[in-house]
């Protein structure tokens, strides 16, 4: 299929005609359900979608309509009950756990609403962890110096480079962000995926997170944002909206 | 690397942690005094048997001993892998200090103090002929009078911190030895002419052999004369046991098996002999064998305390599972970020497993550190606790002991401390393979509810 040529359907309507080659990733009738006491909630029903390389995507929708899910299903974090996620044109559920945990370490780089960083590293460690987490001992002791210099530069670039030896705690919410923006980039990932980036955030900060983003965007970044505010999601190059477990256009 | 930071921090940063690592330390320290000090009561008392009795016995329990015993002490002399052997007659006496009325019962030993010391530790046992065993029944305030050894406690009382009244040389003492001689077939040998053979000897050293019941109950007699109020002085002469030292390079049980084929054959040789019959009484048992019933009282005794270090070690299982199942509860976030970022199963298991290693691992050096130190001082702490508070571990005037054993032994700390490392690992078990089958999804779903 690689290189053949798809109409962009429903999903898609009004976009041009793209070669496979073209997109990062791409869903198929994804269903995803939770079951919650005796019943069973239907949270994604057939979600298709489609992503370009570099494109900046929106995900809006209600207060649980499934966006974090679909996010989390897109990052392998989490596992459709039915339909296909293809990064690149690989499906996703053709990886063995070790390709998933290299998938989620290389590929994708992750940015939760409230953070995620671990208490116990410094700023520093926390940026670099991702680069840590792939290398045995050996390896990490190899290249720990070009790991701690990729690191510092993305705290340059974040503002962030006077804060490297302070703790999580010691820093405001968006200073947070901003580091857990540095170290879901740490391993050049080709995709972004922002859980409600700003949602734990002032509006001038969010802004700022929001700015960062598009920065990365133009620089070739792909981005898909999740987020329940219109006027942040405008900010992306595209928005898709999520209703009834479904892809609205 | 990370694991190895993240579980050198989860230690160093997390409070309760601290009391994962509290508990294993008193688990360990414990473990290590009582295991140390029982340790060395039992083998201190099993070196003191084994001292007392040579590495092997041919005796008979009864106390009309068994004859040819000369015999078989020179085919035992001609083996080549016997150093020496020392016959010994046993049996009950009523010993009478002159000029004070009392009688007390003891056991009487009968030996030659120099063959007997060459098989036994007896010549270290005494005091005053300490470097002369050959002396041992020669008083030295009349070398013309004959001599017997008391057993210290006979002599002596100790004062309740285990110190004896040693003098500079022994009282002038005279006892009467009063004993019930038997016949071979053994009825009362002195039947209808007074019945009790009663001689005179006088008090020439003490034996401190370190074992209560011996020190308490024994005079030694020279063999001759206890052959005599024994009754086994007649022309077919009788001894109740011969006490064989190996030499060094026998192992134990292989020496005892050919001392039994050497009496085996011995006593097949003498069938129909006069009192060939007592023979059949008589067995060849290992020093532990013969002393099982004093020695296997104090393993009872030792075995019974590792049970119960034991549910102590469970305890201790059980407090870092408790722990453990807290730390990681709260560590969930932790988990969600580190499988985000590739982190596998495989991974969160071995984090926290080292996390459980260091716990232990510190908790042991500690436990150890405290537990040597204390072991270090434990004589002088018991010195001052019964000089201030009167207050003593063991009461001397029950336990034979001196000093309390403190002698570490390295393999057992080896074993201790692998222990409190397993502990933890088998605690944070549960705790850990919850955290490692966790997905990512739901903890992180939950922590942004």
């Amino acid at each position: 299929m690689a290189g053949s040529s798809i109409q962009a359907g429903g999903n898609f309507a009004g976009e041009p005609v793209m070669s496979r080659d073209d997109l990062i990733l791409e869903t198929e009738g994804i269903h995803k359900s939770y079951r919650m006491g005796a019943t069973e909630v239907k949270v994604l029903k057939g979600v298709n979608l489609a992503v370009k390389r570099g494109e900046f995507l929106a995900i809006v929708g209600a207060s649980g309509s499934g966006k974090s899910t679909l996010l989390h299903i897109l990052g392998a974090l989490d596992t459709p009950d039915k339909g296909i996620v293809r990064f690149e044109g690989r499906d996703l559920s053709q990886h063995s756990a070790r390709e998933l945990n290299r998938f989620r370490n290389k590929m994708v780089g992750f940015i939760f609403q409230f953070y995620h960083l671990l208490d116990e590293l410094n700023v520093l460690e926390n940026v670099f962890l991702p680069a840590m987490a792939s290398k045995s001992v050996l390896g990490w002791l190899v290249c720990r110096r070009r790991a701690k210099n990729r690191a510092k530069d993305l705290l340059a670039q974040l503002g962030l480079l006077e804060r490297a030896n302070h703790k999580p705690y010691q820093l405001s919410g968006g200073e947070r962000q901003r580091v857990a923006i540095g170290r879901a980039l740490m391993n050049e990932p080709k995709l972004l995926l922002a859980d409600e980036p700003t949602g734990n955030l002032d509006s001038a900060t969010g802004n700022g997170i929001l700015e960062v983003f598009e920065k990365l965007n133009r620089v070739g970044q792909s981005i898909i944002m999740v987020t329940h505010d219109e006027r942040i999601a405008r900010r992306a190059g595209r928005i898709i909206t999520l209703a009834d477990g479904k892809i609205k256009n | 690397m990370y694991k190895i930071v993240l579980a050198f921090r989860y230690l160093l940063k997390r409070r309760i942690t601290y009391f994962a690592v509290l508990a294993v330390a008193l688990c360990v320290f414990i473990v290590v005094v009582v295991m140390t000090v029982m340790t060395g009561l039992v083998t201190d008392f099993k070196q003191k048997n084994h001292s007392f009795v040579g590495d092997c016995v041919i005796g008979t329990e009864s106390l009309v001993g068994f004859p040819y015993y000369e015999d078989f002490v020179n085919v035992l002399k001609e083996a080549d892998f016997i150093e020496s052997v020392s016959a010994v007659i046993k049996s009950y006496a009523i010993l009478s200090p002159h000029g004070r009325d009392m009688n007390i019962g003891v056991e009487i030993m009968g030996i030659d103090p120099i063959r007997h010391s060459q098989v036994t530790g007896f010549e270290k046992t005494l005091y005053y002929r300490r470097n002369d065993a050959s002396l041992a029944f020669v008083p030295n305030y009349d070398p013309n009078l004959l001599g017997c050894v008391l057993g210290i406690d006979l002599a002596m009382e100790r004062d309740a911190k285990s110190g004896y009244p040693y003098e500079a040389g022994p009282a002038e003492v005279a006892f009467s030895i009063t004993c019930f001689p038997l016949t071979a077939k053994g009825a009362l040998a002195k039947a209808g002419a007074g019945l009790i053979d009663t001689q005179t000897f006088h008090y020439s050293d003490i034996s401190h052999s370190g074992l209560a019941r011996v020190d308490g109950s024994m005079v030694y007699l020279p063999f001759e004369q206890a052959q005599l109020l024994c009754g086994m002085a007649g022309p077919v002469k009788r001894a109740s046991a011969v006490h064989i030292k190996f030499k060094p390079n026998v192992k134990l049980q292989e020496g005892c098996e050919k001392v039994s084929s050497l009496w085996q054959k011995f006593k097949q040789e003498r069938p129909g002999k006069e009192q060939a019959d007592l023979l059949a009484t008589v067995t060849v048992q290992s020093w532990k064998d013969y002393r099982r019933a004093f020695i296997a009282a104090m393993e009872k005794e030792q075995t019974m305390m590792i049970a119960m270090f034991g549910f102590v070690g469970i305890t201790t299982v059980f407090i870092v599972f408790v722990v453990f199942y807290m730390i990681i509860s709260h560590k969930n976030k932790d988990i969600g970020v580190l499988k985000s970022v590739g982190a596998s199963n495989i991974d969160i298991t071995e984090l926290f497993s080292g996390f459980a290693f260091l716990v232990g691992l510190l908790g042991a050096c500690i436990g150890l550190s405290g537990g040597w130190l204390f072991l270090l001082k434990i004589n002088r702490i018991e010195n001052w606790l019964f000089e201030h508070f009167k207050f003593q571990l063991w009461d001397r005037t029950i336990y034979a002991i001196g000093d309390i054993p403190n002698q570490v032994d390295f393999r057992v700390l080896l074993i201790i401390t692998g222990s409190a490392i397993a502990a933890c690992l088998l605690g944070a078990l549960v705790p850990t393979w919850q955290a490692a089958a966790s997905k990512p999804v739901e903890t992180l779903r939950v922590n942004q509810l």
